[in-house]
Order: structure tokens, then sequence, then C-alpha cells
């Protein structure tokens, strides 16, 4: 009799109990390995940003040659040690969670649609001969199904982009994807953001005219994704304002 | 079981029944992720491990699914097994998982998954099915495995991402994107079946001959 309530019942309840212990058993004794990929994936990208990426080496030993600081959004200030924080541990996308670690961004103002910006952030200095050579700087903001997160990494005339790298994203394969494109991203190298103070820097529709006067502050639009593009414009617009890193920029600026 | 029918169970979906280029099923992933050999082999693993375990066990508990459930019990088997397929290759790897990102996951709701799980696992005893799964899976993987030779070779230039045909290859677009998958698939199916006639379906209509005169006639009722 496979066929009464009961039986129907019964069955379905077995084969799912059995299943989701299945499926939660693995997800459970492989989070550890899972998380490390992630870490070491956000690691490389930062690298990668920066130009420095070297796969023949061991990631944690070229990280570890970035310094890491807190920044202070409000004030643009560096620290190397903040309250009671792990610097090496801090997500602060974790503290957008908690109201006393973050603060709206005033609607007029969130052009990235980022809704919560954190009050301290996480900045990467890449160094030489103790001076500032590189600054490796996360970035996020809304492109058409959902948040993409990355870093861009400016020269130390806190001018000129290095790189961009997203680590996660959640656009279209092929079309909005080919932010992951490295032809794109090699567009970005040595792009201008300011100009006379203001940011400049945009991702236009279709291609960039290289006899244009401001060719240098313009970054091709992604064929086939115009709201991706329009994304990451935003995005750098609004990193790049007061709102994000313009006060630490300005104070690196006037100390060097 | 005699050992003759294990053998046919397993041989026969390779080219005499194979689920792509006979059923035409699975084309889907066959189009997406053809562009890299290294990206269609894990591909191939994960649908191959899926289909053949997920025969096994609806096998097993074939005689408990009652009649009126059984889709969604068979959906509910499939779906965990790729989910675990899923979390593996998060863990061990992750590069690849990347680029493949939505078509593992998607693995669940392809046709040669389902088909033989209803077609051969509800009806068949557990090893027969495995096996049926596995012939189904390598057959899957012969053509995808041979697509993704042809587009990587003669699109990108190289085989596993080494450059093969050296720096003045240039990159050929139309066999990387997606649609050239549909062009390659086709001659497939046409070379299986010019060699293999008993596949080649009958005209469901006849075409009436062409004529040169045009019958106006006709024509002028049809205004």
């Amino acid at each position: 009799m496979n066929e009464t309530v009961l039986k129907t019942l019964g069955v379905t309840l077995v084969v799912c109990l059995l299943c989701s212990l299945f499926v939660s058993f693995t997800a459970v004794s492989l989070r550890d390995q899972q998380n490390t990929n992630k870490l070491n994936d956000k690691r490389i990208k930062i690298l990668e940003a920066a130009n420095l990426y070297d796969d023949s080496k061991s990631i944690e030993e070229q990280f570890r040659n970035l310094e890491i600081r807190f920044l202070d959004f409000d004030t643009g200030n560096v620290f190397s040690e903040y309250k009671d924080f792990d610097l090496d541990n801090y997500d602060q996308l974790k503290s957008l969670r908690f109201p006393d670690q973050s603060k709206p961004v005033p609607a007029d103002k969130d052009i990235a649609i980022i809704k919560n910006r954190e009050n301290i952030g996480k900045i990467y200095f890449s160094k030489k001969d103790n001076e500032i050579d590189k600054l490796i700087l996360p970035i996020r903001g809304y492109g058409l199904w959902g948040t993409l997160y990355g870093y861009i990494a400016i020269e130390n005339d806190f001018n000129t982009v290095v790189g961009i790298e997203f680590y996660e994203h959640k656009e279209t394969p092929g079309l909005g994807g080919e932010v992951d494109n490295p032809n794109w991203k090699d567009i970005w190298v040595g792009k201008k953001i300011y100009k006379t103070g203001d940011v400049q820097l945009q991702v236009i529709k279709g291609a960039v005219d290289q006899n244009m006067d401001d060719s240098i502050y313009m970054v091709d639009g992604l064929s086939g994704a115009t709201l991706t593009s329009k994304g990451v414009s935003n995005m750098i617009q609004y990193w790049f304002s007061d709102s994000g890193y313009l006060k630490l920029l300005e104070n690196l600026d006037y100390g060097s | 079981m005699a050992l003759k029918q294990y053998k046919e169970v397993l041989i026969n979906p390779l080219v005499k029944e194979n689920p792509i280029t006979l059923q035409i099923l699975g084309i889907c992933s066959a189009l997406a992720v053809t562009s890299n050999l290294n990206v269609t082999l894990i591909m191939c693993v994960a649908l191959t491990s899926v289909v053949s375990l997920s025969n096994l066990f609806i096998s097993i508990i074939r005689n408990y699914i009652p009649s009126s459930v059984r889709i969604i019990v068979q959906m509910t088997i499939i779906a965990t097994l790729v989910i675990l397929v899923d979390e593996l290759l998060k863990a061990y790897d992750y590069e690849t998982s990347k680029k493949l990102s939505v078509f593992v996951g998607l693995i669940i709701t392809n046709c040669i998954v389902m088909g033989r799980a209803e077609a051969f696992a509800m009806k068949e005893k557990p090893f027969v099915s495995f096996l049926d799964g596995l012939g189904n899976g390598i057959g899957y993987s012969i053509i995808l495995i041979g697509v993704a030779f042809i587009r990587e070779l003669f699109g990108a230039g190289s085989l596993f991402g080494i450059p093969i045909f050296g720096e003045w290859y240039p990159t050929n677009n139309l066999l990387l994107l997606p649609p050239s998958s549909f062009i390659i698939i086709g001659l497939f199916i046409w070379l299986i079946r010019g060699y293999n006639n008993d596949q080649i379906e009958e005209d469901e209509f006849d075409l009436s001959k062409h004529s040169v005169t045009p019958n106006l006639e006709k024509r002028e009722l049809n205004v």
C-alpha cells in the first residue's frame, strides 16, 4: 500500500530528514575550508588590485608585506589600533549590523546605494623604503542584481588608479559579469580620479575616444550592462567623495 | 541479471543512445560551460556523479516512493546531491566553483538527471540503475569534452588554458561565445546520424515538390 496519505507523508518526511541531515553535515564540516578559500581569494584580489600578486609565492607571505590600518571615515585619520578591534580579523561589513559602529548614508548622498557606511574602515598600504607606494581601498556599490564588493588601488599621488578588482558580485555572466574581464580591468590602469578637486573618473556609455580632452577620466562601459557600468561609476563617485576616502587622501597628501 | 545487460546499460548511452545527440537533453549546460576544458571537466565529473548517485538512491527506495509525490522525492534527492557537489567544489576547488557559478546549482534542473531517474531508476534495480546513470553521465561528458576541445582550441588557441597556437592566433569570439556550441553539437549529431542511420528520425510530413509555374488560382484564393 503505497498510496495512503499517512504513507505519503511518512516517506516524504523521512526523505527530507535524511537529505537535510546530509546537507547540514557537509555544510558544517566543510565550512572552515570554504572560509579559508574565501579569505585567500579576497587577499589575492587585494594584491592583484595593487598589481603585486605573484602566484609562485605564498599568499600569506605576500599579504604580510602590506600594512593594514584602521581608518576613521569622519576625520580621515589612520590608526594601527582602535578600541579592542583586532586588525587582522576586523570585518567592516560586519560592523554595518551595529548602529554604534555604522551610520546610515543620507539618501541624497547614497549614490552607490550602500545604505549604511561603517565608521571605521580597513585600508591597506603597500610601502617601499617606509614611504607609501600604493594604497588599496575597499569599495562597494549596487549594480544590477546586487552589491558588488571590490578593491581599488591608487598610486602615491593619491589620484592615479593602479587597478580595480571585484571579489564578490551577482552580475549576469557574460554581461555585467565582465567586470572580471582582465581586458576591461586593464583600461582602469593609469586613469585619474580627481579633476580640480571633484571626482571626475567615470564609466561612460560606449568606448572612450582617446583623443578627447578628458579621456584620462573615462572608462569604457560594458556593452549590454548599462546598469552595472553605472553602478561601478557611482561606486567610484561615492567612495572618493567627502563621505568616502576624500578626507583620508587629503590628510595623506598634506603629510607627504 | 546477466553481465551482458550491465554492459549494454553502460555502453549504449555513450554513442548509440547518447543523451545529448539522440535525446537532445541537457543542452543548456553544454552551451554554458564549454569554453574552457578545465571547467568542462569539473562540470562533467559533477554531473556524472550526480546522475549515477541519484539513480542509485532513487532506485533503492523506488518501491517505497508513493507515485503521487514521486517527482518531489526525486527532486529532493537530486537537489541534495547537487548541494553536496557544490559544497565540495567550494571547499576544494574554489577557482573552478567561481567560474561555474550558477551552473553547478542548475544541475538540479538538468533534464538528463530527472529523465534517467523517472525513466530508468524508478523501474530497475539499484546496481543497474547506477550503471545507467554512469553511462549517461559519461555520454554527456564525451559530447561536452568534444565541444569544449573544439571551442577552446580554435576559439582561444589553447587547451586547458595552455597556449597551443602561440601569439599569432587571434581569439575567435564566434567560438568562445555560447551559440557556437549549438553549431558544434549540430555537427556532432550529423556525424553520428550519418554513421548510425537508425537514429535518423522520419519526416513528420512530406514536403511538396517545388513547382516552376506558380499556381495563380490557388494564390488568389488565399488572398
